[in-house]
């Protein structure tokens, strides 16, 4: 068990830079999730922790050494690949048994230690196949099982769950869970599926183009975004963002001054006065917004999508820009093209500037 | 009807142009493979006479039974297993060894890979005079070093097949290389990387996974360099040839075809040997095929 750091990481491939200046600790015993969309160098981080990848600048360290010169097979740490990568020459109860075989535990220990795993993951009817006999998610316990069969430092998994089906991604999902806390073991767990980072993660890092966006747990990663791309990118859909400027009104209060209308600010928020005439980004959440006819915004209703429970309404401003409304099912469901005005909850507000941070409201204290 | 009518004719005239495009193919591989394909099947069941002139005479069977109990063939068959044995291992191993030499992201690999994979391309004439400079007992590379048997290499019973299994191997290189480094770039890069965060060493990944994992490949390769193996006919002729001392330990099946029918005049004989080497190359190829068959489970 260990802790892992990434101190000022960058790995470059010709002139993009995979990973850019990332420094994070990951705890002892945690689970962090690597949450970003495709391509932000999710893999290639945790590639650089199992030693897949060279690192260009910077450390990672696990535990208290630092491992960059070290090997792959010296750095105790077991990856889960996206593709399983499991052995398919050898049977299930061989592929659990390869990573003690390198470490010379003797044959009967292997053996039971394989069979111990086997039965935790409910492998064991399966022992004597091979990979190509199994379903996908038997391979996918399969090669959940060959990282926990020898007791790691780490585990690192690359999107383990990415070629299940829905439902059994919930269900292995929760297993992950489950094990992890059970286990305790450190554990890096990349992902580009916000739902699986928000359920599993005691931390969730997220990345875009290579840097680090923020780090924090998941519900201050929601409630409080760091800045427009994580705020965007969280929840399903992400948060609405609307563009406009900072105007003081004329009766003393702030208001955010858009295409469709002025949003007036309250509390903390309104602390942005002093940026009277800037251009900013007003987010506000799909469950922040409700129609209303006094409400602020005006709109036209372009879309409505029923998920059940709830109604996603989406609206179309007048700038052509779209904000989703979420609505509970037994609320009044506007017509498509109708106009409508939409009222913004003013506590929910979140304010960031045009090149997306966030903009520190001053504590009103 | 009418479209079902002109579909139909449709049909038929793609079909009739389709036959006249590969007629010219069809004519080319009808006289030069299929013809004396099958007319040496005939050659075979009659017995060549003992002086040229008289007409040859139908024997059936008896010709065939004949040869294959005969000394000669069974020394030529010996002779080409033993070539077989000094050849396939030799030139597969040194092409998975440099394939896997070059199978890295290095700068300038590529080169290596030229180099590697020229011999592919040396015409047989070419590659038979350089070793018969460097085996000559005068002027000779071997000899310099110390080398020098009596009689001299291409001469000695011992070492006339050795040295052209030599330069068999030499020039069979370049096609292993290819083959080898084909089946090396298909293999799943995540299962190597898998068995060495798993603690796996290099050696340990090379012999328990990428060789079981390339073993469909390695297999191809042993039928591919056993053909090879029975081919080799053009370095036998140019360095040794049948008037030669050791001509009776070099005379591997295809060139005791080729000196039957040439030098000893004899079509019949001829005809069941290379038929029995075409038997030997069929067999082979058929188990490799049922050997893939069976492998396919792999790849999923
Ligand atoms: N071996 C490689 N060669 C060149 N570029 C690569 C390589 N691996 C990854 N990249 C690039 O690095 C970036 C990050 O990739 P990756 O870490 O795989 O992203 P993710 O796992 O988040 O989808 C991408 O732009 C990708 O194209
Ligand atoms: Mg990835």
């Amino acid at each position: 068990m260990a802790q892992i750091v990434f101190d000022q990481v960058t790995k470059r491939y010709g002139d993009v830079r995979a990973v850019d200046d990332l420094s994070l600790a990951v705890g002892d015993g945690e689970l962090l999730v690597l949450l970003g969309p495709s391509g932000c160098g999710k893999t290639t981080a945790l590639r650089m922790v199992a030693g897949l990848e060279v690192v260009d600048e910077g450390t990672v360290a696990i535990g208290d050494r630092v491992v960059n010169d070290v090997e792959p097979r010296d750095r105790d740490v077991a990856m889960v690949f996206q593709s399983y990568a499991l052995y398919p020459h050898l049977t299930v109860a061989k592929n659990l048994e390869f990573p003690l075989r390198q470490r010379g535990v003797p044959k009967e220990e292997r053996e039971r230690r394989a069979v111990d795993v086997a039965r935790t993951l409910g492998l064991e009817p399966f022992l004597g196949r091979k990979p190509g006999q199994l379903s996908g998610g038997q391979r996918q316990r399969v090669a959940l099982g060959r990282a926990i069969v020898r007791s790691p430092k780490a585990f690192l998994m690359d999107e383990p769950l990415s070629n299940l089906d829905a439902a059994l991604r919930v269900q292995t999902r929760a297993d992950i869970v489950a094990l992890q806390q059970r286990l305790g073991t450190t554990t890096i767990y990349v992902t580009h599926d916000q739902v699986e980072a928000m359920t599993m993660g005691h931390r969730i890092a997220v990345m875009d183009h290579g840097r680090l966006q923020q780090v924090a747990a998941p519900q201050e990663l929601y409630d409080r975004p760091g800045n427009s791309f994580v705020a965007a990118f969280l929840g399903s859909p992400g948060m609405n963002l609307i563009g406009g400027r900072v105007a003081v009104e004329a009766e003393g209060g702030t208001a955010i001054r858009t295409a469709a209308g002025d949003v007036l600010l309250q509390g903390a928020q309104a602390s942005v006065a002093s940026h009277h005439e800037q251009p900013v980004v007003l987010g506000v959440r799909p469950e922040h917004l409700r129609i209303s006819p006094g409400g602020a915004l005006e709109g036209t209703v372009l879309l409505v999508e029923l998920l059940g429970a709830e109604t996603q309404v989406i609206c179309e401003l007048a700038d052509h820009s779209r904000v989703v409304v979420r609505q509970q099912a037994d609320q009044a469901r506007p017509r498509l093209g109708e106009p409508v005005r939409i009222a913004v909850e003013p506590a929910a507000v979140h304010l960031f500037t045009e090149d997306g941070s966030r903009l520190e409201e001053k504590t009103a204290a | 009807m009418a479209s079902v009518v002109s579909r139909r004719s449709q049909r038929l005239r793609e079909a009739v142009l389709g036959y006249l495009l590969i007629l010219p193919a069809l004519a080319v591989f009808g006289v030069f493979v299929f013809y004396p394909f099958a007319r040496n099947f005939k050659l075979a069941l009659y017995q060549t006479p003992p002086f040229p002139g008289l007409p040859s005479h139908y024997v059936g069977l008896h010709q065939v039974g004949q040869v294959l109990t005969s000394s000669n063939f069974l020394q030529s068959l010996l002779t080409t297993i033993f070539f077989v044995v000094l050849v396939v291992p030799a030139g597969l191993l040194l092409g998975l060894f440099l394939a896997v030499a070059a199978h890295r992201h290095l700068r300038g690999i590529a080169v290596y890979r030229i180099i590697f994979s020229s011999t592919v391309v040396s015409s047989v004439a070419v590659a038979a005079l350089v070793f018969g400079t460097l085996m000559n007992p005068v002027v000779g590379f071997l000899p310099w070093l110390g080398i020098n048997p009596h009689p001299p290499i291409l001469e000695n019973t011992t070492w006339a097949l050795p040295a052209i299994a030599v330069m068999a191997v030499w020039q069979f290189l370049g096609l292993s290389f290819i083959i080898m480094s084909a089946g090396l770039s298909s293999l799943p890069e995540e299962v190597l990387e898998a068995a060495r965060v798993d603690g796996a060493s290099s050696w340990t990944t090379f012999w328990r996974v990428t060789v079981p994992l390339l073993s469909p490949t390695l297999f191809f390769g042993v039928v591919v360099a056993t053909i090879y193996a029975f081919q080799t006919f053009g370095q036998i002729d140019i360095l040794i040839g049948s008037q030669n001392a050791a001509y009776e330990h070099v005379n591997v099946l295809i060139y005791n075809v080729y000196t039957t029918l040439q030098i000893n005049g004899d079509p019949g004989r001829a005809a069941v040997l290379s038929i029995a080497l075409f038997l030997l190359t069929l067999t082979l190829t058929l188990v490799q095929m049922r050997f893939l068959e069976r492998r396919v489970s792999y790849a999923s």
